[in-house]
């Protein structure tokens, strides 16, 4: 389709950031470019930045909805922090994102919108396209509104189906940008809006009119190549980490012949792992929205004690609700997943900005000594993983584990190689068989010191299990002073011996050094992103990024020996920095905190990481 | 085959099959020692497996009661067991679950989850032992406590209207609700035996005596003296009707209930209600369960017992039925859906 040969210039990777009002469909806009750079062969990220407000009045900065993608042709480890390209469709979408573009950046906006209007909505005073603001960047003024109603006018569509295709101008201008072929998106039209050609029509003459429109204006002089990324052979998709979420627990369920059961309430940012965990009849799962959060936990207690692998989801809020119940799981030492897709707080806080403040909670936000297994999963991929390794992990040694993600990573979406269920490792529950004459509802597995799933329904296994503390093998109710001191060391022996069955803390880049930066969690990609770059300048500089919370790896303690400062970022007040000092006191460590319900930035971690480097 | 030997072991069951070696420690004279010897005896004669069996519960004093059983049962804790309940039937729905609670686990911390596994009509026994006080913190008054009633934490007398457990099943669109009395061990045996057939959410309120911290509660409708005249025991297709004489009963007059006197201003037995208990119709069920001295005896007996599908049912059917339909068949499958891509 390109009729031009105009300059292409190759590039490593690139930001783009679609923006538009709540209605203009930004985010399909977002999502059918990332499955074009799928098919390009780059690795990407993405991440949606959704208004807050479900319906906020049109064209306000409130009702701006955005959707970025990052992608390159090396690996990609996050959604990117700031853009290359904007696509602006109103001026509040501008007004909006001006924090999130480089200097220099390639602006696209609709010139139709940008009117006395748009901007009082907005709430610019002036034109922001003639107050010298947007000096120094490369601003595309397309009549996108009016171009588009062009395009279609021999469809005689009516106003509304009109405008609701100009999304598909500013994609098709995009699409000529990064020299991509049409082809994929117009497929996607004809299987998508089947039932009606007029609408497939009026999308294709928009994309094509939009694509053609870049072609044809001088104003973008080159465009751009990125070339494939060297990704292993296989097969991939585009996954968010809720679904990744959802579909980890699936897989687990799988590998370890449990039906999952998912008890629930919806909650931001962790309703879409309820929403896709009910759409999966068709693998057994059984997912029952409860009333609220602790009707969500409890009935997954009961299903686990009833023999399902019983997980709940929840953001930080539910997880207060559900301390008490976890103490349940814990005493009981029933096998439970509690997933927290954490947002910022306290309170209701932030619901729709990520933050890392849960950690405290997970680790001791109960009453009693109630310690539980803590995987953090690192990257919306990881989500998987994590889901899995938790399950595996609560299984196997029969007692609660919490699952950390993020509001980005749960948001977020990245490529995935789809693995092999055959591949994934095995899960081994420790059922007891029917009529085991040794079955004593508190003996103990001598190694990892679970007890057994006995299973109602089976033969000779009849017993009974509470919140009361429990006699020590026979499972009795006890207020015996020694057996309750007993089972409290028992019980977090078990969780402690969880290290001899996780992977050693790995460290990126060299073992002794200058300077060893720690984080955990969903910011892996950012650290690594940047300790990457540093190492490559020759900085001495090294990564260890955590995944076990609790335990902890059990080299942990050899990896701080080797660098002569630690400093632990988080987007938190310092809740891991202050685990590590109280489980590791010999070591002196720095901090860097962002608590603004915003990721890390390239630049700031950078700028923190040479200037300790410096002194 | 395998059935053919589960018949000849639910022949063989007994009630000792069914009783724990844990010692019981209620209080003596607890009404919920007469309670637990009924469960004991319905247990082995409703054709179920020994191991089939799941009885939860919450906190309070009638929490306790899974560790009398010699089944298998978990203690909850606080106001939970309706959700604990709930997870143990949608895991493994043909397991028979029995959840047992008292007015303050159940009516005041756990009334949220009471009214929507009501709404939901999961098929589970929840066994609510009404004592209108709580006993385990030793004697605050609960949310059936009668309004005016002194008690620790009331030493003017309590300023609430107190909850009807009927009252509140009915209005959750419950489909059994049943009431009966810890003094009469035969009408419970009986009660508790058809809320275990019925498939659904069937609750059983028990009127219970808690010797200790609100004794006699129920004493106008227990006592030798007083119970004929205060208490009326319902049975479908049956007149109501009460009293020592056995002349009182009662009619609908417009749209309220009202007690009667066979033989006086020309009333006969024909013209009292006659109860059906399957009448979808709640109204008169409704009517029943609220029923309460000095103006009206107290139903017990079955009062509603509708039948419905259950959301078990319906789920598995669901299951069943995408099963059938969807493309996916294995978690493979799942996971190479919708848009993918392979790279050589
Ligand atoms: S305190 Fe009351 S309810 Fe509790 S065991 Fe004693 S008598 Fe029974």
């Amino acid at each position: 389709m390109t009729t031009k040969k105009s300059k292409v210039v190759g590039l490593e990777q690139v930001v783009v950031r679609f923006a538009g009002d709540s209605g203009d469909g930004m985010q399909l806009t977002g999502s059918l470019f990332s499955d074009s750079t799928a098919f390009a062969g780059n690795d990407f990220a993405t991440f949606p930045d959704y208004p807050a407000e479900i319906r906020a009045p049109q064209g306000t900065v409130a009702g701006v909805s955005g959707f970025q993608i990052h992608f390159g042709q090396n690996t990609v480890y996050t959604s990117g922090d700031l853009a290359d390209v904007l696509i602006a469709m109103n001026p509040a979408s501008l007004k909006a994102n001006m924090k999130w573009i480089k200097k220099g950046a390639i602006i696209i906006i609709d010139a139709d919108a940008f009117n006395e209007k748009g901007f009082e909505r907005a709430g610019y005073a002036a034109d922001p396209l003639s107050d010298g603001a947007l000096d120094g960047y490369n601003v595309i003024k397309a009549p996108i509104t009016l171009l588009t109603k062009e395009a279609v006018k021999h469809l005689d569509l009516d106003n509304k189906t009109t405008l609701k295709t100009k999304n598909m101008f500013a994609l098709g201008i995009i699409m000529f940008l990064f020299n991509r072929d049409l082809k994929l998106i117009n497929d996607y039209f004809e299987s998508k809006f089947k039932a009606n050609p007029l609408v497939v029509d009026a999308n294709k003459a928009v994309l094509a009119a939009g694509f053609n429109y870049a072609d044809t204006i001088e104003a973008l002089g080159s465009t751009y190549k990125v070339e494939p990324a060297p990704l292993e052979k296989g097969r991939y998709r585009n996954i968010t980490g809720n679904v990744a979420t959802a579909w980890g627990f699936i897989a687990a369920a799988e590998r370890s012949g449990r039906e999952l059961f998912l008890g629930s309430y919806p909650i931001t940012p962790a309703t879409e792992i309820l929403q896709e965990l009910s759409s999966h009849k068709e693998l057994s799962v059984k997912a029952f929205q409860a009333e609220d959060e602790i009707a969500g936990i409890v009935s997954a207690i009961g299903a686990s004690y009833a023999g399902s692998l019983a997980i709940t989801t929840t953001s930080g809020p539910g997880l207060s609700l559900k301390s008490e119940a976890i103490g349940l799981a814990v005493m009981t030492e029933l096998p439970l997943v509690i997933v927290d897709v954490q947002r910022g707080g306290p309170s209701t806080g932030l619901p729709t900005k990520s933050e890392q403040s849960d950690l405290m909670q997970a680790l001791y936000g109960r009453n009693g000594e109630a310690p539980v297994i803590i995987i953090a999963a690192q990257s919306s991929v990881d989500c998987f993983y994590g889901a899995f390794d938790a399950a595996k992990l609560s299984l196997e040694h029969m007692t609660p584990a919490i699952l950390l993600t993020d509001g980005s990573l749960a948001n977020g979406s990245e490529v995935f190689k789809i693995p092999r269920v055959a591949d994934l490792p095995e899960i081994k529950p420790p059922l007891v068989a029917a009529n085991d004459p040794d079955y004593k509802p508190y003996r103990r597995n001598p190694e990892k010191l679970n007890r057994y799933w006995a299973v109602p329904g089976t033969e000779g296994l009849r017993h009974r299990v509470g919140g009361l503390e429990k006699e020590d093998v026979s499972g009795n109710v006890s207020h015996d002073p020694l057996n309750h001191q007993k089972m409290i060391m028992l019980r977090e022996e078990k969780v402690q011996r969880v290290a001899n069955y996780i992977p050693d803390q790995a460290i990126l880049g060299n073992d002794t050094g200058d300077l060893l930066i720690v984080s955990w969690g969903g910011t892996y990609g950012v650290m690594r992103t940047v300790v990457n770059k540093m190492q490559e300048q020759g900085k001495s500089i090294s990564l260890a990024h955590f995944r076990y919370i609790m335990p902890l790896p059990r080299n942990t303690e050899q990896v701080f020996a080797g660098f002569k400062r630690i400093l632990v970022c988080e987007i938190n007040n310092g809740q891991f920095v202050k685990y590590l000092k109280m489980n590791f006191p010999q070591y002196r460590y720095e901090q860097y905190n962002k608590i603004q319900g915003l990721p890390f930035m390239i630049a700031e971690l950078e700028d923190k990481f040479n200037s300790i480097l410096n002194q | 085959m395998e059935s053919k030997f589960m018949e000849n072991q639910i022949i063989q069951l007994t009630k000792e099959d069914f009783s724990s070696d844990q010692m019981v420690k209620w209080c003596p004279g607890c009404g919920d020692h007469a309670i637990l010897h009924s469960v004991e005896n319905v247990f082995p004669n409703l054709g179920i497996r020994k191991e089939d069996f799941v009885v939860v519960s919450g906190i309070g004093c009638s929490s306790r009661f899974p560790y009398y059983m010699n089944t298998y049962g978990m203690h909850g804790i606080h106001g939970r067991a309706a959700a604990l309940a709930t997870g143990v039937k949608l895991s493994n729905p043909s397991l028979s679950v029995w959840m047992i609670t008292g007015d303050g686990d159940c009516m005041a911390i756990g009334g949220n989850h009471f009214i929507h596994t009501v709404r939901r009509n999961i098929d589970i026994n929840i066994l609510l032992f009404n004592n209108k006080i709580y006993g385990l913190t030793k004697g605050q008054y609960s949310p059936t406590t009668p309004r005016g009633s002194k008690t620790k934490t009331s030493p003017q007398g309590t300023f609430e209207r107190p909850f009807n457990p009927g009252e509140l099943v009915i209005g959750s669109q419950g489909n059994f609700f049943a009431r009966t009395l810890d003094t009469n061990p035969k009408h419970m045996t009986a009660v508790f035996t058809e809320a275990a057939r019925h498939k659904g959410t069937s609750v059983v309120e028990i009127l219970q005596n808690c010797v200790i911290f609100f004794n006699k509660a129920h004493e106008l409708i227990t006592s030798r003296e007083t119970k004929d005249d205060n208490q009326l025991m319902i049975e479908h297709g049956k007149p109501l009707i009460f009293g020592k004489e056995k002349n009182k009963g009662i009619v609908l007059r417009g749209t309220s209930l009202e007690v009667v006197t066979i033989g006086e201003n020309g009333i006969t037995e024909s013209d009292l209600l006659v109860h059906n208990q399957y009448d979808p119709d709640p109204g008169i069920h409704m009517m029943l369960a609220r029923m309460m001295p000095p103006e009206y005896p107290v139903a017990l007996g079955i009062i509603r017992s509708v039948a419905a599908e259950t959301f078990e049912t319906i789920m598995m059917d669901s299951i069943i039925h995408e099963k059938e339909r969807s493309k996916i068949k294995t978690v493979d499958d799942m996971l190479n859906s919708g848009n993918t891509w392979v790279i050589e």
